[in-house]
């Protein structure tokens, strides 16, 4: 596969996505958030803006977030990342995902998996943020619908909840 | 995604030694890339002229911060959140580690770096104000060995800078003189987070019975490139601030900037604002309520 | 009212699990097989003729599809209001990004380079780029004398009260256009064949819009023509006539080629080419009393629709019959026209012409406050309508709404009165002014006047074999609620629970026409035709002997189960009836223009720095009466979402335009507001019920956007003590005005200031 002349000049690449190792072909200057989508089916990944600026592509790579439309894939090697398909554990969702249903962190759903991670990075650094905290956290992840005030109570709410996650099958 | 990704190529050596032998085999020929998050940028609107990347993240030798007795060396590809994690940094620094919080947002922050942010040579980057203001100084590495100068006069047009084309940062060194100043920074944008800076400002001074010994006045956005305003500085050195010095000050910090009208901003507004920043670190110098 | 279980609480988003799991499947996230990607090769001058098309050799064109006008087999128009906008330009170009030429192919980047190779030569002609220049009316750029559509409302004998007054007050107030920036840009993807004919699925607001536009375009009728809505990440009109042109590309692409066709803008194309808030002009000239009663005037308003009618004349209309406000006058004459320029065509957004005409409204409100000498809170007070009193289009005030009591609740939530005054202390020194405003408004819920009659909307609901039920309309999800909320309600309707109730995925094959989401419409007009439907199923399962007069949910589910397994599938149908009494004329412009209105008051807190001439929102107060409300945190959702909206219309959202074309085109340069520049919005709501609306509702999608501009701007002049009439408001424009201002002391401008 790798010398046809569509193939020349792919790269093997790995690495570890939701857990799991993968191993892929891809143009090294293909964009982490392409690859994620297309060859992973990873579609939770979206794209708003393509230049950094909307935050929906986020991703965690090695534990930081960063914004996959602007990761060149061949950075990515030797990488663990985590996408929104990643943060539920088996059927339970992650308490960030049972925040946002409750809050009314998600209207349009767009914004809302760069959003979560984005917020789930947050907590990893600040497990119980201020509001200005959560503000600044989120401030590279733009949502149009919500205003961002149910986004922050979904935060707060997130930082407070010390129980196990819920599950997936019957979201309360 | 305006660009073709098979048109491209990206190699990732591995290691500095590697990189540097690569750019020096066809100088020019490598565009060296760490967080990606100015190239990026580019290369998804099309506008990447550049066709072969070498890749320089996250090696260890440009990304770790040197604590020496008389200065502090940051690798160029420390990021903006490695910058501002520092405990040192944030207390010695605070004008760099706030410009790092200034720059994108979180994951912007967790990809650009330093080192970037100097050779993409915007005069909009938030960071290198502060540079200029703590006396910054490059240490650029080649196959030719080292070589160390000073950061004032790097940048020598609009994005051009003294970097020789085989050549990479490999730190940024501040020297640790500067505990017992005052210092202010400022970035004046179109909204709170996630802006191109219309105004920026980083300003240190070391007063003494109301006497201003030391004065570092840097601005960004103002010229082709950030600016040292050494004119507005030699007319306060040694002075006591008071509303006349303020008002000299004024106009001489108008006089030495060369603002644009621009599609963010216009250029008396520039040249407005930063007089008024100039006048607002004056002001807080002696302890005025106007600040 | 208290006896209600599910409407009225917070239930889980209907779609909220796949939303925050990611499994919600939006346009780009659906690949077919053989799929090909579609472009569109677009005009790069403002006005003129197409002299010559240019295909370099260099590129083998065999291996595209390639369609133009010529191959259109329908009518080449996008079928809305009017028929004249072209699907793909043929002869001549009206706006900059016209759609001329559409390409598709396999490989994305090699179709990009074929689109960028064409070259396309035009014969320019003068063009046209704002509202006073058309009016001038030395370039005739569409029908007669560039004007798409006026409208004129009368009441009362406007001529005689300018001798009365003992005030005459005037005033000119501008608004720009603005981006609807949903996070999600445009896209379709299209399929044909001859048996089912096309189908599309995309990004949308109104699939019986698009599927009445394919049928035009496409020659078909309209059982071969199918649209079918996807997760839809944010639309606020502007999805609502925008996707029939693209849905048209694709399909004529998909229609050449035999294949499926996807076409998804990226960012650049989608704010170039789509698009945009009407840029609005308002003139206000207003008799007033020495007591400060409005006496009577005349309104002035003016809205620049772009290169085609589309939707022009309907947010024209709105406009018009919003701009007297929540006030009563004796008199008015309100004028309105919607004028041609050769900028892309500007549509729907939220609000759809009141936030323009609102905006005028109140700063005008504050204006005449300053002339007569009351402050702005006194000069609504003696001004707001009362039950009885009439409309400018003399439409009855029925409900017990006391604006009065409104208003002092809003005082109170805001700390206006304290804050105004310790503001106007502490601004006599220092660097940063403050500053406190209102704004208090209505807005009208459904389609204007007859437009309900027009639509005739019908609503479905479905017993299913699993004993559940389900709810068949073509109102779309895209953020607002309309899933939830519309299974709330045929849950409550029923005696069942929620999880009992779904909702169908809107597909013209399987939905009834319920007309479009706008206008917020969607829960008054489409809720209460869903809760006749749903008692239609019920009555059915009663009827047949299996239901009785009281039952539990699991007996109606097994009441269901075993109806649908003897008889087949269970339906039930609700068309719109127009509310006895209601009457307009199209004509004269008069009568009951809305069913029902939403009233507010909205307070903002500014600082303004005048160091850097920034303005910072510090406190918002949204405060309204809406009927019921259904869902508690979805409603806080949608006013702290219009607010922030309307935040970003009042200071940061600026299209900077250059010979019609938008320069600014990447969300790096059009600022909107991020979670670092906005207050926290406080939220609160008033229920007085609706008649017309499910379970009272009223309709509040819209009416956030209307006051925060003018709320804002109306703080700005209480911080500086000098206003501005024109927004975007951007620090720019504050420092211009400072400058102009004849300074004694260059050093001190807080002095200037009062």
């Amino acid at each position: 596969m790798i010398d046809s002349p569509e193939e020349r000049g792919k790269s093997e690449i790995s690495f570890t996505v939701n857990g799991e190792r993968k191993f892929l072909f891809a143009f090294p200057m293909e964009r982490l958030l392409d690859v994620l989508r297309q060859q992973l089916g990873l579609t939770g990944v979206k794209e708003g803006c393509g230049e950094g600026e909307c935050g929906s592509c986020s991703v965690l790579m090695d534990g930081t977030l960063v914004n996959s439309c602007l990761v060149p894939v061949l950075q990515a090697e030797g990488a663990s990342i985590v996408t929104i398909e990643g943060l539920a554990d088996g059927t339970r969702m992650h308490k960030l995902q049972r925040a946002f249903l409750e809050c009314g962190g998600a209207q349009c759903g767009i914004c809302t998996p760069g959003m979560i991670l984005a917020a789930c990075h947050l907590l990893s650094k600040k497990p119980v943020p201020t509001l200005a905290e959560i503000q600044e956290g989120l401030s590279g992840n733009l949502c149009r619908c919500t205003g961002y005030v149910q986004i922050f109570d979904a935060v707060a709410r997130a930082a407070q909840a010390g129980t196990p996650p819920s599950s997936l099958m019957r979201p309360e | 995604m305006r660009s073709d990704p098979r048109e491209y190529e990206l190699v990732a050596p591995g290691n500095l030694q590697a990189v540097v032998t690569l750019l020096a085999e066809s100088p020019g020929a490598w565009l060296p890339i760490a967080g990606g998050t100015d190239i990026m940028v580019l290369y998804g609107a099309g506008n990447l002229p550049a066709r072969k990347l070498v890749s320089i993240w996250n090696f260890p030798e440009l990304r770790h911060i040197e604590v020496l007795g008389n200065e502090i060396r940051i690798g160029a590809a420390c990021t903006y959140t490695d910058i501002r994690e520092h405990k040192i940094i944030a207390r010695e620094f605070p004008m760099l580690a706030q410009a790092a919080g200034w720059t994108g947002g979180i994951a912007n922050q967790n990809r650009g770096t330093l080192g970037g942010n100097i050779v993409n040579a915007s005069p909009a980057a938030d960071s290198l104000p502060a540079l200029l203001a703590y006396d910054a100084e490059l240490i650029l590495v080649s196959v030719r060995g080292e070589r160390r100068l000073a950061y004032a006069g790097f940048h020598t047009g609009y994005k051009k800078t003294r970097l020789a084309p085989d050549e990479l940062i490999q730190s940024i060194c501040l020297p640790r003189r500067f505990a017992g100043y005052v210092s202010h920074a400022r970035k004046v944008g179109s909204r709170n987070a996630q802006a191109i800076s219309k105004v920026c400002i980083a300003a240190l001074a070391r007063v003494e019975e109301e006497t201003v010994e030391e004065i570092h006045i840097a601005v960004g956005s103002v010229a082709p490139v950030p600016l040292r305003l050494v004119e507005t500085e030699g007319i306060v050195s040694g002075k006591i601030v008071d509303e006349s010095l303020v008002l000299l000050a004024r106009k001489t910090a108008a006089a030495e900037i060369r603002p644009i009208d621009d599609i963010r901003s216009k250029a008396k507004y520039r040249a407005a604002v930063a007089a008024n920043l100039v006048a607002e670190f004056l002001h807080l110098l002696n302890g005025s309520k106007h600040a | 009212m208290n006896s209600e279980r599910i409407v009225g609480t917070a239930v889980p988003r209907k779609e909220g699990l796949d939303k925050v799991t990611g499994k919600a499947r939006y346009i780009d996230d659906m690949v077919l097989p053989g799929m090909l990607f579609g472009a569109t090769v677009r005009s790069q001058i403002p006005r003129g003729k197409i002299r010559r098309i240019t295909f370099p050799p260099t590129i083998s064109w065999n291996d595209y599809v390639i369609v133009s006008a010529k191959d259109i087999l329908g009518k080449n128009c996008i079928a809305l209001i009017g028929e004249d906008q072209p699907c793909l330009a043929s002869e001549c170009v009206n706006h900059p990004e016209e759609p001329i030429l559409l390409l598709a192919h396999p490989d994305r980047h090699v179709l990009r380079k074929a689109v960028e190779a064409i070259s396309i030569e035009y014969d320019p002609l003068p063009a046209i780029f704002t509202m006073e220049e058309t009016e001038r009316g030395s370039e005739i750029i569409w029908g007669t004398d560039n004007t798409f559509k006026t409208y004129r409302i009368e009441k009362g004998d406007v001529d005689q009260v300018w001798s009365k007054a003992d005030y005459v007050v005037e005033g000119e107030y501008s608004t720009g256009a603005q981006e609807q920036l949903y996070i999600e840009n445009n896209g379709m993807i299209a399929a044909f064949d001859e048996q089912s004919g096309v189908t599309v699925w995309g990004s949308l607001q109104c699939p019986y819009y698009v599927h009445k536009a394919l049928m035009a375009l496409c020659n078909l009728p309209a059982e071969k023509v199918r649209v079918v809505q996807m997760e839809t990440g944010g639309a606020f009109g502007g999805k609502e006539d925008y996707p029939s042109i693209i849905a048209g590309h694709a399909a004529l692409l998909a229609i050449k080629s035999g294949r499926p066709v996807k076409i998804v803008y990226d960012r650049a194309e989608d704010m170039v080419a789509t698009t945009k808030r009407h840029p609005s002009r308002t003139r206000h000239r207003t008799a007033v009393s020495n007591d400060g009663k409005i006496l009577g005037g005349e309104i002035e308003f003016t809205i620049d629709g772009g290169a085609y009618a589309t939707l022009s004349s309907v947010v024209l209309s709105r406009g018009v019959i919003h701009a007297a406000g929540p006030y009563y006058w004796p008199s008015v004459r309100i004028r309105g026209k919607a004028v041609a320029t050769n900028m892309p065509p500007h549509g729907a957004f939220r609000g759809f012409g009141a936030p323009q005409s609102l905006f005028a409204m109140e700063r005008h409100m504050d204006r005449i406050a300053q002339v007569v000498g009351l402050s702005p809170i006194e000069i609504r007070r003696r001004n707001f309508l009362k039950p009885g009193e009439t409309t400018a289009t003399e439409q009855t005030v029925h409900e017990p709404i006391d604006l009065g009591k409104l208003l002092d609740r809003g005082l109170t939530l805001s700390e206006y009165h304290s804050k105004k005054e310790r503001f106007s202390r502490q601004n006599q020194t220092g660097t940063t002014k403050k500053g406190i405003g209102i704004a208090s408004f209505l807005h009208g819920a459904g389609f204007t006047g007859s437009g309900e009659r027009y639509l005739s909307s019908v609503v479905g609901v479905e017993g299913c074999a699993d004993g559940g039920v389900r709810v068949l309309v073509s109102s779309t999800e895209f953020g607002q609620g309309t899933k939830t909320v519309l299974c709330q309600i045929a849950a409550e309707a029923l005696g069942l629970r929620y999880e009992d109730v779904s909702i169908a995925q809107p597909d013209t094959t399987q939905v009834p026409n319920s007309g479009p989401t706008v206008a917020s419409r969607t829960v008054m007009v489409v809720g209460k035709l869903v809760e006749s439907a749903a008692r239609g199923i019920r009555q059915t399962l009663t009827l047949s002997g299996v239901l009785g007069d009281s039952y539990t949910a699991d007996e109606f589910r097994a009441a269901c189960r075993s109806h649908v397994a003897a008889h087949g599938q269970i339906r039930s149908w609700a068309q719109y009836e127009p509310p006895p009494g209601i009457f307009w004329d199209d004509q004269t412009y008069r009568g009951e223009a809305y069913a029902a209105y939403s009233w507010a008051i909205y307070i903002a807190e500014v600082t303004v720095d005048l160091n850097t001439y920034n303005v910072s929102v510090n406190d918002f107060v949204a405060l309204q009466e809406v009927g019921r409300v259904l869902h508690p945190v979805l409603a806080i959702g949608q006013i702290a979402g219009g607010v922030a909206q309307g935040i970003g219309f009042a200071l940061y959202e600026k299209v900077i335009w250059q010979q019609g074309r938008m320069q600014n085109n990447q969300m790096t340069n059009y600022i909107m507001p991020t979670s670092s520049d906005l207050p926290p919005i406080r939220v609160f709501f008033e229920e007085l019920g609706n008649v017309h609306g499910a379970f009272g509702a009223k309709g509040i999608g819209e009416l956030p956007m209307d006051g925060p501009a003018p709320a804002i701007l109306n703080a700005v002049e209480d911080a500086l003590g000098f206003g501005f009439n024109s927004i975007p408001l951007l620090p720019e424009d504050i420092f211009a005005a400072i400058a102009e201002r004849p300074l004694e002391n260059e050093s001190d401008i807080a002095s200037e200031v009062r």
